[in-house]
């Protein structure tokens, strides 16, 4: 195996999957990845119209833990979407997909499972290779993100549901979206226009009742008046909300933010000023097009230096897993989100709004590292015949070490030998 | 196989249990005093915890807000009834709220606020301020092999980063290999600069604590009673003649933009039981410890839209301990009436939690003006706070 072509496999894609086929021309397989469909087939496909009526359900059933509806939706969802990472042929559009989702953060810690995984289908994926500003307005109306940052009861004090003065603003969903999602607070603004974005957005709510249930916009509980956002004033009514997202999404300092996380992703955890300033201007010139930026990604010479990200403990649960390419009967006995729950990084689950760090030093505290190595001893338990040394060179290619190949090789059992291939340090790294 | 060293004996450490929203991180010092810091998460609502119903404003501003059955503070403050743990220790004399402090900044971003909070700095450091100053103090004098520091958590807080070795432990309860087989992955790690220290590091814990579980438990994030169970094992460590004296625990849960009451309340109790497990697990040691709890920022003085309160600045920390001088509530009360609210809306800061900090550092752990320094810099016009524990 070329360097290339395992740097493609690991730090673009997730990881090679049991003996999968190698592409003959590393790059050229993974622009192809953004030029066909995802072929993302999940069963069953999250979606808000059963995320909705699992909602109502609980809400009308009042049911034991045990019994929820939405419970088991999520459970359901999450199987399908981590099922989906593991065989999937499309690894590097996944992988954009996690990037994206992360970074427009919703959380079961916000009460939202029922929609938690609807979002990423319905918001995310489908924007992953169009343009930033779609996947933002996708995001800004979908129901998840709305429930999550709260603005479905955000009411103008001076609209006509407001003036009873029982219901007013909430500028949750207005400061996440300007600090985490767009401009970040490098654009320098204020508390005024916090609470002005706050106004621009009353009214977006959600009909859970609706017929498809979906966003809605609310007239009766939309602030009136036009209002300054970062200098620049947007008139009342749905339309002032839709231009300040325009105006957001193609900010400057939107570009350089975006430009700064990309390549903390795909490169280094400290960004090198050339390929940030590289990605901002691809992000600028082509309008906010994320395949072009993604196409810019592939191209970047710094991006194919072996080993310089950590991989996180999803990155590092679902690789292992792909590696040992468990037959379908078996894989469904694997309890994912438990075992991501376990390492600290449970699906759709961080802790706040900003989602998961991005740092090897957030993710490789003692204890930590510790529970990879016993989960890679656990997981090791379903090594089955499978001949370790073979595996560890068809997984890593040129970035296996001599001395974790003879460690492998010595290993008094296929468990101990897949356990060592696991916590090796090359076998970490992405 | 089931193996108990006397650490994990000590720690009850019977069954392995998910963390939750909460973690800890120890460190030793050589010091008999107990000193343990708790982070709130997400902006607790200063006023709901510490009540000041005898602000003449209060009820306008907040309206249903303004829990019942509040337990007295000396009149015009009243504390949150789920903090009836916290009432005891204020009765006894080892509560002492302190209102109307913010931290170092003054923005409305948890993020970037709990990172100034967590560096004791008006900007992010590397480093965070309690690891300054466990390294200001002299080398540990505890029975540990390396004489250094030991952490609880699945991670490390910035609070708790920096120079001085911070371990890291947490209830852990799954399969473990053979120590020969950790010994090899250790090996292999050993010349890798993040990987290599980390396991190092986590075999000494495992080690030192000791409880290798054999309980086959892939649980659920989510636990509530995280908090509670870890803060009991801290107290329990930290009570033992070698074990550490610095710890740093964290809780989520306090961003309580909707329907504040009854969110509120869950997490209140939490910190309640938590901090009375912390108590017990102390035993003894408590009358030579002092807990901060402290938080990113407050939050709106006005009840918002969604029967929440949105980000703010001033709000209450507490300090308890059977070292501190309580039974009291320490603020230079603001006002809520017109035109005392900061920019219209929140409580008005009087007090830099760094004070507070220094305070504690000074009196409990005999940190003199100049580690201070270091551990707060560019903070010379903040002087540390006087009469924080009993003489």
């Amino acid at each position: 195996m070329e360097l290339r072509t395992a740097q493609a496999l690991i730090r673009f894609g997730l990881g090679r999957r049991g003996s999968e086929p190698l592409p003959a021309d590393p790059a050229r397989w993974l622009l192809e990845q953004l030029q066909q469909p995802d072929p993302a087939h999940l069963d069953p496909q999250p979606s808000t119209a059963t995320a909705a009526a699992a909602f109502l359900a609980d809400r009308a059933n009042k049911p034991k833990p045990e019994e929820s509806q939405v419970r088991a939706l999520f459970r359901s969802d999450v199987k399908a979407e981590l099922e989906n990472a593991l065989t999937t042929p499309a690894p590097f559009r996944e992988r954009l997909v996690w990037f994206w989702t992360n970074h427009f953060t919703v959380s079961v810690r916000g009460g939202i499972a029922a929609g938690a995984c609807a979002y990423i289908e319905e918001a995310i994926r489908p924007h992953v290779t169009g343009r930033f500003e779609d996947m933002l307005l996708a995001v800004m109306h979908h129901p998840t993100m709305l429930f999550y940052l709260n603005n479905v009861g955000s009411v103008g004090p001076d609209s006509i549901a407001g003036r009873d003065g029982k219901r007013g603003l909430n500028e949750n969903l207005a400061r996440e979206c300007l600090e985490l999602h767009t401009v970040s607070p490098a654009a320098g603004y204020t508390q005024a226009d916090v609470t002005n974005f706050a106004k621009i957005l009353t009214g977006w709510s959600v009909a859970i009742r609706g017929e498809p249930p979906g966003f809605q916009f609310h007239p009766r509980a939309h602030e009136p008046g036009e209002q300054v956002l970062m200098a620049h004033t947007f008139p009342a009514g749905e339309e002032g909300g839709l231009a300040a997202l325009h105006f957001l999404a193609n900010h400057p300092s939107t570009h350089r933010f975006l430009a700064t996380k990309l390549v903390r992703y795909f490169v280094a955890d400290d960004p090198p000023d050339m390929a940030v300033r590289r990605m901002e201007g691809v992000l600028r010139d082509s309008g906010g097009n994320l395949a072009a930026a993604a196409e810019a990604l592939v191209t970047l010479d710094v991006a194919w230096e072996p080993a310089s990200k950590l991989r996180t403990p999803q990155d590092f649960v679902i690789a292992a897993l792909r590696a040992l390419d468990l037959p379908d009967e078996e894989l469904a006995t694997v309890p994912l989100q438990a075992i991501l729950a376990g390492q600290g990084q449970a699906f759709q689950a961080a802790p706040q709004p900003n989602g998961w760090p991005d740092r090897a030093n957030d993710w490789a505290a003692p204890e930590a590292m510790m529970r990879r190595i016993d989960w890679a001893y656990a997981v090791s338990g379903r090594v089955g015949t499978r001949d370790v040394a073979e595996l560890a060179a068809a997984n890593l290619g040129p970035l296996l070490r001599d001395d974790t190949l003879q460690a492998v090789r010595r290993a008094g059992s296929r468990r101990d030998a897949m356990t060592l291939l696991f916590s090796a340090p090359e076998f970490q790294r992405r | 196989m089931l193996q108990l060293t006397r650490r994990g004996a000590l720690l009850g450490l019977t069954s392995a249990f998910a963390l939750g929203r909460a973690s800890l991180a120890l460190a030793a010092a050589a010091t008999e005093q107990r000193f343990i810091v708790v982070i709130l998460r997400g902006a607790l609502d200063g006023m709901s915890a510490v009540v000041p119903h005898g602000d003449p404003a209060l009820a306008e501003l907040r309206g249903e807000l303004v829990p019942d059955g509040l337990l007295d503070l000396g009149g015009f403050y009243g504390l949150h009834p789920s903090l009836a743990n916290l009432h005891a220790m204020y009765q006894a004399g080892e509560l002492l709220p302190v209102h109307a402090v913010a931290g170092p900044t003054r923005v409305r971003s948890h993020f970037e606020a709990q990172d100034c909070l967590e560096s004791g700095a008006d900007h992010r450091m590397t480093s965070g301020w309690l690891n300054r100053a466990v390294a200001a103090m002299p080398a540990a004098a505890s029975g540990r092999p390396e004489g250094d520091a030991l952490a609880i958590g699945v991670s490390v807080p910035l609070l708790l980063r920096g120079s001085a070795t911070v371990g890291n432990w947490a209830p852990h309860g799954v399969i473990s290999p053979s120590p020969d087989l950790y010994t090899q992955i250790a090996a292999l790690n050993q010349a890798d600069k993040i990987t290599g220290p980390a396991i190092a590091e986590g075999l000494r814990e495992r080690g030192f604590t000791g409880a290798v579980l054999a309980d086959d438990s892939e649980q659920p994030a989510g636990n509530r009673y995280a908090f509670p169970a870890l803060a009991r094992a801290a107290g329990e460590m930290l009570r033992a003649a070698d074990g550490p004296r610095i710890a740093a625990a964290e809780i989520g849960g306090w961003d309580t933009h909707v329907a504040q009451v009854p969110r509120l309340t869950r997490v209140l109790k939490d910190l309640d039981a938590g901090l009375a497990a912390l108590k017990d697990g102390l035993g003894p040691a408590w009358q030579q410890t002092a807990v901060l709890v402290m938080t990113e920022f407050g939050r709106t003085a006005r009840i918002n839209g969604t029967k929440g309160t949105d980000h703010g600045t001033a709000t209450v920390a507490f300090v308890l301990g059977g070292a501190v001088a309580g039974g009291r509530v320490a603020a230079d009360w603001p006002g809520l009436g017109s035109g005392k609210l900061l920019e219209n809306r929140d409580l008005q800061p009087t007090r830099d939690l760094r004070a507070v900090a220094k305070g504690l550092l000074a009196q409990h752990l005999g940190l003199g003006a100049e580690a201070l320094a270091t551990v707060f810099p560019d903070s010379a016009r903040v002087q540390p706070m006087a009469g924080l524990i009993r003489t």
